[in-house]
C-alpha cells in the first residue's frame, strides 16, 4: 500500500519498468553474461547489453547520452582486477567513473544509476546477480528525469 | 570605397573582452583606419535605433562578446545577425559561455535568492525581487527578462566564426581582422584558433615524465608550484589536455594552471568529459591492482568541485547544458 502511494506521488506508471544500458567488455563480462544464458539462469530482463573490446573503452559521454536519451541506469562491467586483456583498463575504467559518479551527484543524479562491477567470463551467476542488483536499486529509484533531454520543452528555450 | 562597417557588442560578459580590443594597442589604429565602427557601447555612442536603421546585412562583421541570458541580449544579438553579413563569438563566454554559464548550475530563483537576500552584505527582509514590470507613481517601468538558463551565442543564434579566450589574446584578434579584411577565411564555424592541446604548445612540456601518475592532488592556493614542472605531475589539475592552444600560454607563464579559456579541440564534443578521461588515466596509477575500491574513491574525492572544475568555462556548451533543478 505504502508502495503504491509512493508510486502515486511521483507519477510513475504501475507497470513501469526500468530500461539499463549495459557495457559489458568483450573477455570477461560479455562471455559472463553468455555462460548465464547458456546456463539458463534468470535475471531481470531490464538490461539492453553492448559489446565493448574493454571497459576502460567507456568514454564518460557514452554514460551521459544515456541518462539524457531515457535511459535509467548504465552498468559498466569489466574483467575482475589484474584480470584485463589489455592489462590496465580495467583500472583505468574504475577510476573513469569514480570521478564521474561525483561529477554527476553534483547534477543530482541519484548514486546507484551508474553502477561499475566486475564479472569475469566464467561468472554466469554472479552476472545475474549483478543485472538483479542493479535493476532493484534503479527500480527503487524511479524514472531517470534528471538528465533527460527535453522532458519539459519550455524549460531550455533552444 | 566606403570602408567595411564593423559592430562591437556585449552581453553577459565582465568587459574584459572589451579590454582586449584594447590591447590591441598601436594596432587598433590600423583596425580604426580600415573598418567604420558603428556600434560599439563601451566606446562609441551608438544606440540601438542606430542600428535598427541600417539596411540588413549592412555591417560588414559584427564581433558579439558574452554570453546570453537576458531577453535583451537576445534581442540584440538577433538584430545584429540580422544586419550582418558574419557574427563572430568574441571570447569564451559567447563562444563556450565561459564564467557566467556557471549559473547554469543553479536557475532564476536560486540566483535572485542568494543575490538579493541571503548575501551577507545584503538586508532584504520584505524579500523584494527584480520584476519584469514595476509601477512607480502610475508609470510602468520593464526589465528584460532574466533567463534560466545562460546560452552560447550559438544556440540562440548562427555564428560564423569563434575567437576563443578569457580574453582572447591580441595576436588572435588581430589575424582575425586581417583574415576578414583581406578575405582570407578558413570555412564557416572554425575556431580562429591552432587546432592543437595546449599541452602541446606548453612551455613546460618537455618536464613532463613519459609515464604521469599523481599520488595526491593538490589545489594551486596549496603549494607554491615549481615554475618549471608539468602541473600534472605536480598533481595540481590543469585542463590543458582537454583545452584547445593559442592563449599564448599565459596562465602557465605566470605560474598558474589552465582551466580551459580556449575550449575543447575541434574533435571533442564535451570538454569536461574529456578532462574526466584524461585525469582518471593518470590519478593513482602507483600500485592500481592493490588498491580497494575505496581507496579510489577517496582519492578522487580529494578533486574539490568536479563539476565546476572540469566545466569552468565550457557548461552550457557541453552536453550537460545545464542542472535541472528541483
Amino acid at each position: 500500500m505504502i508502495e503504491a502511494k509512493v508510486e502515486n506521488t511521483i507519477g510513475r506508471h504501475k507497470d513501469w519498468q526500468p530500461k539499463i544500458l549495459a557495457f559489458l567488455c568483450n573477455w570477461c563480462s560479455y562471455a559472463g553474461a553468455d555462460l548465464a544464458g547458456v546456463s539458463r539462469i534468470q535475471y531481470p530482463p531490464n538490461i539492453r547489453v553492448v559489446r565493448i573490446p574493454c571497459s576502460g573503452r567507456v568514454n564518460p559521454i557514452f554514460i551521459l547520452k544515456c541518462l539524457q536519451n531515457g535511459f535509467d541506469g548504465v552498468l559498466v562491467s569489466g574483467c575482475h582486477p589484474g584480470d584485463c586483456h589489455y592489462i590496465s583498463g580495467n583500472y583505468v575504467a574504475r577510476r573513469k567513473f569514480a570521478v564521474l559518479k561525483t561529477l554527476l551527484e553534483f547534477m543530482g543524479l541519484e548514486p546507484g544509476r551508474v553502477q561499475f562491477s566486475w564479472v569475469s567470463a566464467g561468472e554466469g551467476e554472479k552476472f545475474a546477480q549483478v543485472v538483479t542488483k542493479v535493476t532493484e536499486d534503479v527500480k527503487k529509484l524511479g524514472p531517470a528525469r534528471k538528465l533527460v533531454r527535453n522532458l519539459e520543452p519550455t524549460e531550455t528555450k533552444y | 570605397m566606403a570602408k567595411p562597417k564593423v559592430a562591437f557588442y556585449w552581453c553577459a560578459s565582465c568587459g574584459g573582452c572589451e579590454e582586449a580590443v584594447v590591447d590591441l594597442a598601436e594596432d587598433l589604429l590600423k583596425v580604426v583606419d580600415a573598418v567604420d565602427i558603428v556600434l560599439w557601447p563601451v566606446a562609441l555612442d551608438f544606440k540601438r535605433k542606430d542600428v535598427e536603421a541600417m539596411k540588413d546585412g549592412a555591417i560588414a562583421v559584427s564581433f558579439i562578446n558574452g554570453a546570453v541570458r537576458t531577453e535583451e541580449q537576445e534581442e540584440m544579438v538577433k538584430l545584429l545577425r540580422k544586419k550582418s553579413g558574419l557574427v563572430v563569438a568574441f571570447g569564451s563566454c559567447a563562444h563556450i559561455g565561459g564564467i557566467p554559464g556557471l549559473a547554469n548550475f543553479w536557475d532564476r530563483e536560486t540566483i535572485f535568492e542568494r543575490v538579493y537576500k541571503d548575501v551577507p552584505s545584503v538586508r532584504n527582509p520584505e524579500g523584494i525581487y527584480p520584476q519584469q514590470k514595476t509601477k512607480v507613481d502610475g508609470v510602468e517601468l520593464t526589465l528584460p527578462e532574466f533567463y534560466d538558463t545562460v546560452y552560447t551565442l550559438d544556440q540562440v543564434i548562427n555564428v560564423d566564426y569563434y575567437l576563443p579566450g578569457c580574453a582572447p589574446p591580441p595576436d588572435l584578434i588581430m589575424n582575425a581582422v586581417t583574415a576578414i579584411l583581406e578575405g582570407k577565411l578558413p570555412d564557416k564555424g572554425s575556431v580562429l584558433a591552432p587546432d592543437k592541446s595546449l599541452c602541446d604548445t606548453c612551455p613546460r612540456k618537455d618536464s613532463k615524465p613519459e609515464k604521469l601518475s599523481i599520488k595526491a592532488i593538490r589545489r594551486p592556493h596549496e603549494v607554491i608550484a615549481d615554475p618549471e614542472k608539468c602541473f600534472l605531475e605536480e598533481g595540481i589539475i590543469c585542463l590543458g589536455p582537454a583545452t584547445r592552444s593559442g592563449c599564448g600560454e599565459r596562465c602557465i607563464n605566470a605560474n598558474m594552471p589552465c582551466r580551459g579559456c580556449f575550449g575543447p579541440t575541434k574533435g571533442v564534443r564535451d570538454q569536461g568529459a574529456k578532462m574526466v578521461s584524461a585525469i582518471a588515466s593518470i590519478l593513482g596509477v602507483e600500485d592500481e591492482d592493490k588498491v580497494t575500491e575505496e581507496e579510489v574513491e577517496s582519492l578522487v574525492k580529494q578533486i574539490d568541485d568536479p563539476a565546476g572544475l572540469f566545466y569552468m568555462y565550457s557548461l552550457p556548451a557541453s552536453m550537460l547544458r545545464r542542472k535541472r533543478m528541483g
